[in-house]
């Protein structure tokens, strides 16, 4: 599920989600609204064209505010790195602030803020994507200026190396600081063996560190083009219109090569592997990692709905069991992604109470999957879970960015069409499915466990 | 306007202008009941987000009692005369409906978003939490454990142990130095009963801002509340609170931790949000390091530099009081060189006048951007909450402009002077301290 791939992105709060799936540019001081699945008849309202030189754009038109996001998505992120350079996508991404032959370094951000906009950008596995929010009578200076760096970023020499300690301070920020964010790499690490999914998507410390400015031309000449971009765009505008300004900026921006296509197909996994951490904490962390499939197999709509009825709410059975009935653990959360480009993964992670043993809450855990792989859930239960999604999704169209990182994110892995059978697809899957998927998925063979052992340092 | 019906109309405004802001079309009554409603009708998708704001918060409890407000707000939905906390939970999550309470120093909140078609439902339950939460023992006892375990698993979030330490030395015997979870010695022994008194003292509509945004007129909403909330009686009437003694001066305060960054705050006291400075120094904080990637502070420490990640700076102004805080992280050995660059921002926000592009580029940022801090139905809701909290007046949004467009660079000079002490400047470290040296 999109919204709980993400968990919490308020970085400011104390959150205790903490799959760091994306690398933002900077942190945000606002919540970036996420992202449960969509509205119901996105086909009937969003208008695709593909420009002459391969940029596909996609328009929703949304009058509720007077206001537009734009947003261009480029097919590129971790996944399209190679060993020894991980971090390089997420490297350049920050380095497309740094100006083109007309716009100086950090003047970007300077001038949409100037006019009253909020812009940002960030990287995942699948994807770079940059973005702002402005009025709808200052969105054209955006477009201008992404068209711009799509073409003549500089990347320049005097920022690389500042930048570079900017990202290596953001890495130990946001993993090497935060006991969550580091068990997940970890774990990811250990669970893929060959998939690009493995390295995480800020790149390992070392890595980082060998990156070199040549890295980043090679990689920018290689990903950044047209016909590897597309644009996404709600709000209040009038397509027509809109679209007559975006070719304008963007049509002349020539094709480029067809860029290398990734085929890396993780084989099955066969037997559980274990792996722990060590690290400044108070309190373990226990991470089930399990592969997964993505959106393309329709296992992925009973895997959403599974996720729901183990995770989903303070009624769902894992809270019930483990933080209400028996206090075992803080909270306890169900990831599963499925808008993914390549297979994923179902997880499941709780952050233990003090004095809990950690073999105990495993074996709880266990035991509820074993549940759900012997007994049907109750029609209630499946409902409920139905519902649940269904509201997210309603509610998901309360912002117009919401709405453009949603279009955005099935382009990406499929097709943004995908969005509109969602919901259909959703509503077919049945309690037989549930315990289908379970058993088929949530095997010990298929599992990566992790577990964060608390250290402590001593007091000064 | 029977006596009968609850409703009580006060004032509907409906506001021109700004053109997001009259698209809000908000109103404001109040009820006979004394709680103060404001609605805004959005037909465009359909659902409901329910903001309130109650003056229940930390500042009403005892030192001894630290964490009372804070886990009377926890206990809201975990349990009612008529459902248990699983039969809450429940028939929430079976419409997908959420439903959250907090609790801050000055105000608890209780957050509600539900499809327009289960609004009775939710609207029945926000009822029943407001006038019948049962506070069972069982429950109680959980979520203390809950309590405890969130004050250890702060320990493990820098930013957050950073944050309180601040307060702490900053506002120190008052509830605004505290965290509002408590402490672990004087959650344990929190009973029912003072739960209950509480609750019962301070939970009062009279006590209460409710702020409604979606697919629902203020008529339907205010017939129906009438409905819902008839046996919610006013209480003791709110009472504004004092100003918190304030210690300033400068200190540096570490924390030990085996991190591999040093966590920062540098900070004193601020500015209440009714402070008639308070707009020249939103303009002079965005040019310091509100202001994102347009922030000095960021260009220097950042991107000139190399040193952090996140780096800015922010007034935060409540009712009575306020703080400036410089925030940031750097690697353990480069905290010593971080603070003195934002003291030497410090110093020249000071020293000398901004440019004249400093200053448009921020009036523009702050008024051109206005309108996103309400886009969607959720903000909407917090933000006439806001205006009425901070009786800002309905017409605040077409009076923004002004407020922030007359501000000069004398006046930006002038509030730095006013409001950045130096010498006062209480430092607060996190981290691993052997390798943090600060001169």
């Amino acid at each position: 599920m999109g919204r709980r791939r993400f968990g919490c992105l308020d970085f400011e709060g104390s959150c205790f989600s903490f799959v760091p799936m994306i690398w933002l540019r900077r942190i945000a001081l606002l919540t970036i609204f996420f992202l449960s699945l969509p509205s119901f008849s996105f086909a009937a309202q969003v208008q695709e064209t593909v420009l002459d030189n391969g940029l596909k754009v996609l328009l929703l038109e949304d009058h509720k505010s007077p206001a537009v996001t734009f947003q261009v998505w480029y097919r590129v992120g971790g996944r399209n790195e190679k060993d020894g350079k991980s971090g390089l996508a997420h490297f350049l991404e920050h380095m497309l602030f740094k100006g083109t032959p007309t716009t100086g370094p950090e003047e970007y951000s300077r001038i949409i803020a100037k006019n009253g906009g909020r812009s940002n950008a960030f990287t995942s596995t699948d994807m770079t994507v940059y973005f702002a929010t402005m009025s709808r009578d200052k969105i054209h200076i955006q477009l201008e200026l992404e068209a711009d760096r799509m073409a003549n970023a500089l990347l320049g020499d005097t920022y690389f190396e500042p930048e570079k300690k900017v990202i290596q301070e953001e890495r130990r920020l946001r993993t090497d600081d935060n006991p969550g964010s580091a068990l997940y790499e970890l774990a990811a690490s250990v669970a893929y063996s060959i998939h690009p999914y493995r390295r995480p998507v800020v790149g390992w410390m070392e890595d980082i560190q060998a990156l070199s400015r040549q890295d980043l031309v090679d990689f920018y000449k290689l990903y950044y083009a047209p016909n590897n971009a597309v644009i996404v765009m709600v709000g209040d505008f009038n397509s027509q219109e809109m679209l007559a300004k975006i070719n304008a900026a963007f049509g002349k921006i020539p094709r480029g090569a067809e860029p290398p296509k990734l085929n890396v197909v993780e084989p099955p996994q066969r037997g559980e592997k274990r792996v722990s951490l060590k690290k400044e904490a108070e309190l373990p962390i226990l991470l089930l990692f399990h592969h997964a499939p993505n959106l393309h197999h329709q296992d992925s709509f009973a895997l959403d709905l599974l996720s729901m009825v183990l995770a989903g709410g303070k009624s769902a059975r894992l809270h019930q069991e483990l933080v209400y009935r028996k206090q075992l653990v803080r909270g306890i959360d169900a990831d599963y992604s499925a808008v993914s480009m390549d297979a994923t993964g179902f997880a499941l992670s709780a952050q233990l109470l003090p004095g809990v043993d950690v073999s105990k809450v495993e074996a709880e855990i266990e035991r509820q999957i074993d549940k759900v792989k012997t007994e049907l859930v109750s029609e209630r239960e499946l409902q409920k879970a139905k519902n649940q999604i269904e509201a997210a999704f309603i509610f998901a169209q309360d912002s117009i960015f919401g709405q453009a990182m949603k279009i955005g994110y099935y382009e990406m892995v499929g097709g943004w069409r995908l969005v509109d059978s969602y919901l259909d697809n959703l509503r077919k899957v049945s309690r037989d499915d549930l315990r289908r998927v379970a058993q088929k998925y949530l095997q010990t063979d298929n599992r990566t466990v992790g577990i964060l052992i608390p250290t402590k340092a001593k007091a000064q | 306007m029977t006596r009968k019906s609850i409703i009580f109309f006060l004032a509907a405004l409906l506001l021109p202008a700004a053109p997001a802001w009259s698209a809000m079309a908000a109103k404001r009554s109040v009820l006979a009941n004394g709680m103060v409603l404001l609605t805004s009708e959005q037909r465009a998708l359909p659902t409901v987000a329910i903001e309130l704001m109650i003056d229940a918060g930390a500042r009403h409890e005892s030192a001894a009692r630290a964490g009372l407000a804070h886990l009377t707000s926890k206990l809201l939905t975990e349990g009612t005369a008529k459902r248990s906390a699983l039969q809450v939970s429940e028939t929430l999550d079976f419409i997908g409906a959420s439903l959250d309470a907090g609790c801050g120093d000055d105000l608890a909140t209780i957050s509600m978003t539900i499809l327009k078609k289960d609004l009775s439902l939710g609207l029945e339950l926000l009822a029943e939490i407001l006038t019948a939460a049962s506070f069972p023992v069982a429950e109680i006892d959980r979520q203390k454990q809950s309590v405890l375990a969130s004050i250890k698993a702060k320990q493990e979030d820098p930013g957050t142990l950073a944050g309180e330490a601040f307060a702490a030395a900053l506002f120190p015997g008052s509830a605004y130095g505290r965290p509002v979870e408590g402490t672990e010695a004087t959650v344990k022994p929190l009973d029912r009963k003072s739960l209950q008194e509480f609750f019962q003292r301070y939970y009062r509509p009279n006590r209460t801002i409710m702020s409604v945004v979606g697919d629902v007129s203020e008529a339907e909403i205010s017939a129906a509340l009438s409905q819902v909330f008839k046996n919610w009686h006013k209480g003791e009437a709110s009472q504004a609170a004092a100003s918190p003694t304030r210690t300033d001066g400068a200190r540096t305060l570490r924390i030990n931790k085996d991190l591999t960054q040093a966590n920062i705050i540098l900070g004193h006291g601020g500015v209440a949000r009714g402070d008639a400075d308070y707009y020249a120094i939103q303009v002079m904080n965005y040019i310091l390091g509100g202001g994102g990637f347009s922030s000095r502070a960021m260009d220097s420490i950042r991107n000139e530099r190399g040193l952090a990640y996140s780096v800015y700076s922010y007034f935060g102004a409540e009712k009575t009081h306020g703080t400036f805080q410089f925030v940031m992280q750097t690697k353990n050995d480069s905290a010593g060189e971080a603070i003195g660059l934002a003291r030497e921002e410090i110093r020249r926000m000071r020293e000398e006048l901004v440019s004249e592009a400093e200053l448009s580029d921020a009036k523009n940022y702050l008024t051109g951007s206005f309108p996103l801090r309400f886009d969607t139905n959720r903000k909407v809701a917090g933000f006439l909450g806001q205006v009425e909290y901070f009786e800002l007046g309905l017409d605040y949004p077409n009076q923004y402009g002004e407020l922030i467009g007359k501000v000069t660079r004398a006046d930006v000079q002038r509030v730095a002077r006013q409001h950045l002490t130096p010498e006062k400047l209480l430092t607060v470290i996190v981290g691993s301290q052997q390798k943090i040296k600060v001169p």
